[in-house]
């Protein structure tokens, strides 16, 4: 039984609600609230990696003379890791809708052609050769 | 056994690159030579680690020569060589045919190319499940890069869906991984490969979901239904040259799925054995038949070879899911043998639509002549499993693996009647696109076929007939492979240091 204002439950239900909007937001069908809901997603990961190595109060990750026990490193080298490349992924997602709105004058992203969407990018294609 | 050549596959393509982006101001001979120069040195390194790799000693290269399990570490055994011989191979073809054909549509190809090499390399070469991630995501971002060159509208679109659905893939990466730290406190291979057995009663459950979630993500590499929406959409939007590297990608997916569920949670996990294995043969049997409607259903030749790579990544699914020595020998060279068709198909869709490009102002009116439509019929031959290029025996190895399986009946209906419809997807395109009347206006247009793009895809054609004529010495060494995966104890022996295999049995 986990008491319910423990740190466990608020991080397990935190990192739950975060997913739980993420998802609803990706399966949107505009290209902001997805972006959106991936860093939703992305946010629900990072601390879902932090808590891998269990919560522990007041423990040093690297060695401490007066320390009796550790708290484990590794999990924060890996969130480290995992935002520096969402954080890269979600900046270029931001530009590619971006691309996208201003190419094609609309932000839905769904694939249906608008017309003559292939003729113009194989002409392009063409012309910037 | 230690050996240092193993870094250079991963170190040549990351310096190029680098080097690549500085020498931009250069103009594109410099990048070319360059780019070539290094795809060169890959493969001659790669046939060196090939032989190295072929006499069944699994090598490991220390990264900051941090002892095993603490540092991350670089196996080459002999999957992971094939693996990187295949890809040297391509990606030689692909750079050749790329140059002065799509090199210049936008800018950096040719970095963006060796990054690509980089991740593709690293995620066939890494031991640690976290640096596979990051290989991962190398490649993932060059993809990105590869996949958007050039621009244009449609691509930006799809390039949109690609991102997003890799983006999903990579967080459920970290889930799954975060999981099996969690459960094992560990995240090198050999060392989970030994600790996944000893996990506590527990936390079963746990482990077998991060197992799952990572199957989840290897299934969205390779396409496998029903996490195969993405490709056909990217690779028909993209450049060929692109694409013809892409076809590489899906068998990093293959590859992840053969090593993470032969070592880690393979026939000795314990009360987690096999436990991707009911889901595999299923899911690949299905990916199967959508890539063969989707074959049928195309009007476009890059539509076409694009469902042909779901349905060869089915098949080659439903050899990896018999979890035998004879399917995974079998699986291997049929993998090997279709991305070297997928990717010359992909190179000659491209040709086509050059030579279209001039032919008229509508692509569609094009009539290609003779040399294509020969180019065309050998490669259909190989992608449908024709006899006599290899993906005929690849097919037929399939099949023979298949008999010692209970699903016999399941696996040999449904890769025959396939076959069937592939071959009459590739028929009916081939008579709409060859055989319907030429117009007076386009043979007057006709231009001369890039040479250096028809020599490539000939080349590709070349290797196929190789695989063909040498398929004994082939089927020796993918069968000494398959034996070498199914014994994973020589594999933790080689990472980890004596203490910590001191309880394993076997090998």
């Amino acid at each position: 039984m986990i008491p319910i204002l423990s740190m466990e439950f608020l991080l397990a239900s935190g990192i739950g609600a975060m997913t739980a909007v993420g998802l609803y937001l990706i399966m949107l069908r505009r290209t902001f609230p997805v972006v959106v809901g991936l860093s939703f997603l992305s946010y629900a990961v990072n601390v879902f990696l932090f808590t891998m190595g269990r919560l522990n109060i007041d423990l040093p990750p690297i060695f401490s003379k007066e320390a009796t026990a550790y708290t484990d490193p590794l999990p924060q080298a890996l969130v480290l890791t995992a935002i520096v490349i969402t954080f890269g992924m979600t900046a270029l997602i931001v530009v590619l809708s971006l691309r996208g709105f201003l190419e094609t004058g609309s932000d839905d992203v769904t694939l249906a052609s608008q017309g003559g969407d292939e003729a113009e990018s194989a002409s392009r294609d063409g012309a910037s050769r | 056994m230690t050996s240092q050549w193993l870094i250079v596959p991963v170190a040549v393509p990351a310096m190029t690159a680098a080097l690549l982006v500085l020498a931009m101001h250069y103009g594109y001979a410099v990048q070319r030579a360059l780019s070539v120069a290094a795809t060169g040195i890959q493969l001659a390194v790669a046939i060196g680690l090939f032989i190295l790799a072929s006499d069944g000693e699994s090598r490991v290269y220390l990264l900051g020569a941090w002892p095993a399990p603490f540092g991350i570490v670089l196996v080459l055994d002999r999957l992971s060589s094939i693996m990187l011989l295949l890809t040297a191979v391509v990606a030689f073809g692909v750079v050749l045919a790329s140059i002065r054909e799509w090199d210049t549509r936008g800018r950096h190809f040719h970095s963006l190319f060796q990054f690509q090499l980089l991740g593709v390399n690293g995620a066939f070469l890494t031991g640690d499940l976290f640096n596979l991630f990051v290989f991962f995501e190398v490649l993932l971002i060059a993809s990105y890069g590869l996949m958007l060159h050039g621009g244009g509208p449609k691509r930006l679109k799809a390039g949109f869906h690609y991102v997003a659905v890799n983006l999903i893939g990579s967080t459920v990466f970290l889930f799954a991984v975060g999981t099996i730290y969690a459960v094992t406190g560990t995240l090198n291979m050999a060392d989970l490969a030994v600790k996944v057995p000893q996990v506590a009663a527990g936390n079963e459950a746990l482990l077998a979901a991060g197992a799952l979630l990572l199957f989840t993500v290897f299934a969205i590499k390779s396409a496998m239904v029903p996490l195969h929406w993405w490709l056909a959409p990217t690779y028909g939007s993209t450049s060929p040259a692109a694409a013809a590297l892409f076809a590489l990608m899906t068998k990093v997916g293959a590859y992840s799925i053969i090593r993470v569920y032969t070592l880690i949670f393979g026939a000795d996990a314990g009360p987690l054995a096999n436990i991707a294995l009911p889901w595999i043969l299923p899911a690949a049997i299905l990916t199967l038949v959508m890539g063969t409607l989707g074959v049928l259903a195309s009007r476009s030749l890059l539509d076409l070879v694009c469902y042909a790579l779901v349905a060869s990544m089915g098949t080659l699914l439903i050899a990896v899911g018999l979890a035998s020595a004879e399917g995974l020998a079998a699986a291997l060279y049929y993998a090997v043998q279709s991305t070297v068709t997928s990717s010359a198909l992909f190179l000659l869709a491209g040709l086509m639509a050059r030579a279209g490009e001039h032919a008229s102002a509508k692509a569609k009116a094009y009539t290609p002549g003779t040399a294509v439509l020969g180019l065309y019929f050998l490669l259909a031959i190989a992608s449908v499993g024709m006899p006599p290029l290899a993906g005929f025996l690849g097919k037929l190895l399939i099949l023979d693996a298949g008999r010692t399986s209970p699903h016999i009946a399941l696996i040999w209906s449904f890769i025959l009647i396939t076959s069937l419809l592939l071959i009459l997807g590739f028929a009916r395109f081939g008579i709409q696109t060859f055989w319907s009347r030429p117009r007076a206006a386009d043979a007057a247009a006709a231009q001369p076929m890039p040479a250096m793009l028809t020599a490539v895809i000939a080349g590709m054609i070349v290797v196929l007939a190789a695989l063909s004529v040498f398929a004994g010495p082939v089927m020796e060494n993918m069968t000494a492979m398959a034996e070498q995966l199914l014994e994973p104890q020589r594999y933790i022996r080689a990472v980890l240091p004596p203490a910590a295999t001191a309880g394993l049995v076997g090998g």
